[in-house]
């Protein structure tokens, strides 16, 4: 199925790319008629539309998603493949921050429901749903870049501990979705019987929370985790912006204001690469862990 | 699993030990310089690529037969050591250094430039500014197909280092033309090496296969990240250059850079907040500069609209905004207000031009084009970019017609390529616009209100101002061409296709440490001059 998904994407991300107004060589500067000839045919715009189609499917068929309209000199392959590696890194250290801060807050305002320790973390979680990442990225760089001179406030591996403020910005948000969610699914399964039997078995309340509730109580946080992965690839770019990462986000937003057809095809089509292949991880995660979906 | 997680955490916590030296206090002591860009460069290559963010890498990498004055107007000697011109301002005699050398060693020669001309004109090339190089004689023609034999053109190799170059006609700016990249020199062997005279892909402009002949070699380029350029020893006058490495730094968010700034990350930032602009003046930040710019900010009208077609009508517009509110209230960086379409001063030019602001007038001349409250003026649209700098603008030239003259406006913004795409079709009434120098002379801006211009967008031609510029053009008496062109200037605002707002600064920060950056108003900085030094 994942293969006529993404051939369906490429194709309608084709003809919609070039429906949208201005081309890749509008400038300020305006270039004449005989330029703009000659950069047409250089990139083979001056084909019919239907042949440009032909030619760059059989081009990604191959993995030639061609050359970048903007950087001449450069493939969009070989742009994917620079900004991928740092985009995966900071997406990779954010879901761990995610899943640490998201999953231990959800879990104890689960098991001490309607204490403070229940309001406390959940409270924060919903500004941690509210606060979009351009304003909670600033005001980290604001209070530990700036006033505290604790961190670098921009940059990916360049500077020690340039990487630390990008991951919290961009996996607080994703935190507090991950702990509402793990506190839901952890009150569930908290009532259910076979939790009354562990405990009446005589377990400790740590193994009962660990190996019994936790693996089920999870399964809401697990089902989230692909889209969210994925979600944190394709969204990466304020976060990108904010504290300058090189990854592919940037890429990806820049690629549309500017008309960069072959940048923009590649990074979508690999996007919807990246959704589809999650997706299917986090359900196969999350039949494993349920039972009653591996019976099914 | 758990472990590896801990492991995970550990290790991006671990190397979030930051330490309090700044990469500006590093720099200081090893003479590398922290640079921010803008954006990411298109590429390196002189003949294709276009914008600011590529001139400052090209300048450190690459040299023309002249280069930039850092300490005052005109040109200074650069792979050509001295020049000569005919009497009749058509013939240049370049001589280049016998020292010169490309940065793998080889001679710079004059066949070099010939090559590399002839590679800008190669129409299959795809070149943005190949009309650089229209004034030569036969370059238009070559590069539109008309003569195939490159001898035509106007630039010969005489011997080794002198070359030799005819013009179409006597071009007073044509030294100006010289310090563009587009004008700059590429390796022969090297471009070959690595694809054909009109391979726009070529590799070779990556580290490890770019060779020019500039101040600085290309070290490493992270996209999207930084590029490093180094020393380069067998630049001719290497002795003078100070700095050991240059990092230019892609940051295209200016509140990005502006932090980065001001955590020691940068030792100059390429522009400043808007917002910020006032605020800084107020506090009197000692690392902000506000230096003269050779750019003007101005208003398109689109005379081919049947409500803009009257001149009166466009009088009117420009007479009832207050240029001065603009710059003082909204602006706030220290702009000119403009009432001329050149920016005055540029190259001793001093245009003779007003543009009252004078509601009552503007007013009448409403009125005298036949509008009145029982024929009230049409729903005017102003158009512009996203951005809101442009909107705030527009808000308040919104606001003074709507006061002043009673008509009603509506502001429209597009994304960059589509208020493009809508000027280039003429499917607008008023659109913003701007245009920066691209040589020192006021032909630069003057050149573009020309009949047939693919940048006038307005509609307007007037064949005796065209005929001025091209008189003046031809007229080696620098007065005797400022006066013709002060005429031809008159005749535009009289005309006013375009409504000039304001002259452009060049806001930005710069650290006490950098010494030699001094203001230029077409902003080259020629990195040979900087260094770095605390006192």
């Amino acid at each position: 199925m994942a293969i006529p998904v993404l051939l369906a994407v490429a194709s309608l991300t084709f003809f919609l790319v070039k429906l949208a107004p201005g081309g890749p060589f509008d400038a300020d500067k305006a270039v004449s008629p005989q330029v703009l000839k000659n950069l047409n045919e250089a990139y083979n715009l001056n084909a019919t539309e239907w042949e440009q189609y032909v030619d760059y499917m059989s081009g990604i068929i191959q993995g030639d998603f061609g050359p970048s309209f903007r950087f001449p000199g450069r493939s969009v392959s070989e742009m994917i493949a620079t900004g991928l590696p740092i985009t995966f890194e900071l997406a990779f250290y954010s879901i761990l921050i995610a899943l640490l801060i998201g999953v231990s807050s959800g879990v104890l305002a689960a098991l001490k429901r309607n204490t403070y320790l229940d309001f406390i973390p959940m409270a924060i979680a919903m500004i941690g749903i509210c606060v979009p990442t351009f304003l909670m990225g600033p005001l980290l760089v604001l209070i530990f870049g700036i006033n505290l001179e604790l961190l670098p406030v921009s940059g990916w591996g360049q500077l020690p501990g340039d990487k630390l403020l990008p991951s919290i910005t961009l996996g607080f948000a994703y935190a507090a979705y991950i702990a509402r969610l793990s506190r839901g699914g952890m009150l569930e399964v908290l009532n259910q019987d076979f939790i009354r039997t562990a405990r009446s078995k005589g377990l400790s309340e740590r193994n009962v929370v660990i190996k019994h509730a936790m693996q089920g109580g999870l399964i809401p946080v697990v089902s989230f985790l692909g889209p969210a992965i994925a979600g944190l690839l394709a969204g990466s770019f304020v976060v990108e912006t904010i504290f300058q990462i090189p990854g592919l986000g940037r890429f990806y937003v820049e690629a549309a204001f500017n008309r960069d057809y072959t940048m923009i095809l590649g990074t979508t089509i690999f996007f919807s690469a990246m959704i589809v292949f999650f997706n299917l991880l986090s359900d196969l995660a999350a039949m494993w862990l349920n039972p009653r979906s591996r019976d099914v | 699993m758990k472990k590896l997680f801990i492991l995970c955490l550990s290790f991006l916590f671990l190397t979030s030990c930051s330490s309090s030296v700044t990469p500006v206090d590093s720099g200081l002591e090893d003479q590398v310089f922290h640079f921010g860009n803008g954006s990411e460069p298109q590429g390196i290559d002189p003949h294709i690529v276009t914008g600011v963010p590529e001139h400052h890498i090209l300048i450190s990498l690459c040299e023309g037969l002249t280069i930039p004055n850092a300490f005052g107007d005109g040109n200074l000697p650069g792979a050509a050591q001295s020049w000569t011109v005919s009497d009749d301002g058509r013939e240049y005699i370049f001589n280049l250094r016998n020292n010169g050398m490309w940065s793998n060693g080889d001679s710079v020669t004059a066949e070099d430039f010939v090559w590399s001309w002839k590679r800008i004109l190669t129409a299959s090339l795809g070149s943005q500014y190949p009309d650089m190089l229209y004034y030569l004689e036969g370059a238009y023609e070559y590069h539109n197909g008309l003569t195939d034999n490159f001898d035509d053109v106007g630039v010969k190799a005489v011997d080794k280092f002198t070359l030799k170059i005819n013009l179409k006609a006597p071009t007073p700016f044509f030294l100006g033309l010289l310090s563009h990249y587009s004008t700059w020199p590429v390796h022969k062997e090297t471009v070959l090496k690595h694809g054909s005279i009109d391979d726009r892909n070529g590799q070779w402009t990556r580290p490890g296969n770019f060779v020019c002949n500039g101040p600085f070699n290309l070290k490493s380029w992270e996209l999207n990240n930084k590029i490093v350029v180094e020393k380069n020893p067998m630049y001719w006058d290497a002795t003078v250059v100070r700095l050991n490495q240059i990092h230019f730094y892609p940051v295209s968010n200016v509140m990005t850079e502006d932090r980065m700034f001001r955590a020691g990350q940068l030792h100059v930032t390429s522009t400043l907040p808007s917002q910020k602009c006032p605020i800084y003046i107020e506090e009197k930040n000692p690392d902000l500069r506000i230096d003269p710019y050779m750019g003007q900010y101005f208003y398109r009208l689109n005379t081919e609209n049947p409500a803009l077609k009257d001149t009166k009508v466009r009088k009117a517009l420009a007479y009832a905004i207050d240029k001065k509110l603009l710059v003082e209230k909204v602006t706030k960086c220290g702009q000119i207000p403009a009432y001329s379409f050149t920016p005055p001063g540029s190259n001793g030019y001093q245009p003779d031009t007003t543009i009252p602001f004078d509601p009552e007038l503007a007013k009448q001349l409403l009125t005298d084009a036949g509008y009145s409250d029982e024929n009230p003026f049409p729903k005017l649209e102003i158009l512009f970019n996203t951005n809101e700098d442009h909107r705030k603008i527009a808000l308040a030239v919104q606001q003074m017609w709507q006061q002043n003259l009673g008509i009603e406006v509506e502001l429209v913004n597009q994304d960059w390529k589509v208020y493009l795409s809508r000027e280039m079709v003429g499917d607008f009434q008023v659109s913003r616009a701007g245009w920066i120098g691209d040589y020192e002379d006021p032909n630069t801006f003057l050149d573009l209100m020309r009949p047939n211009r693919g940048n006038n967008k307005t509609g307007w031609e007037d064949f005796e101002y065209d005929s001025l510029i091209e008189t003046a053009n031809k007229t080696t008496d620098q007065e005797q061409r400022y006066e013709l062109l002060k005429q031809a200037e008159r005749i535009l605002i009289d005309n006013m296709p375009v409504i000039p707002l304001y002259t452009y600064v060049r806001s930005y920060q710069l650290s006490s440490d950098v010494k030699g950056y001094n203001p230029h108003i077409l902003d080259h900085h020629h990195p040979k001059f900087i260094y770095l030094e605390r006192e």
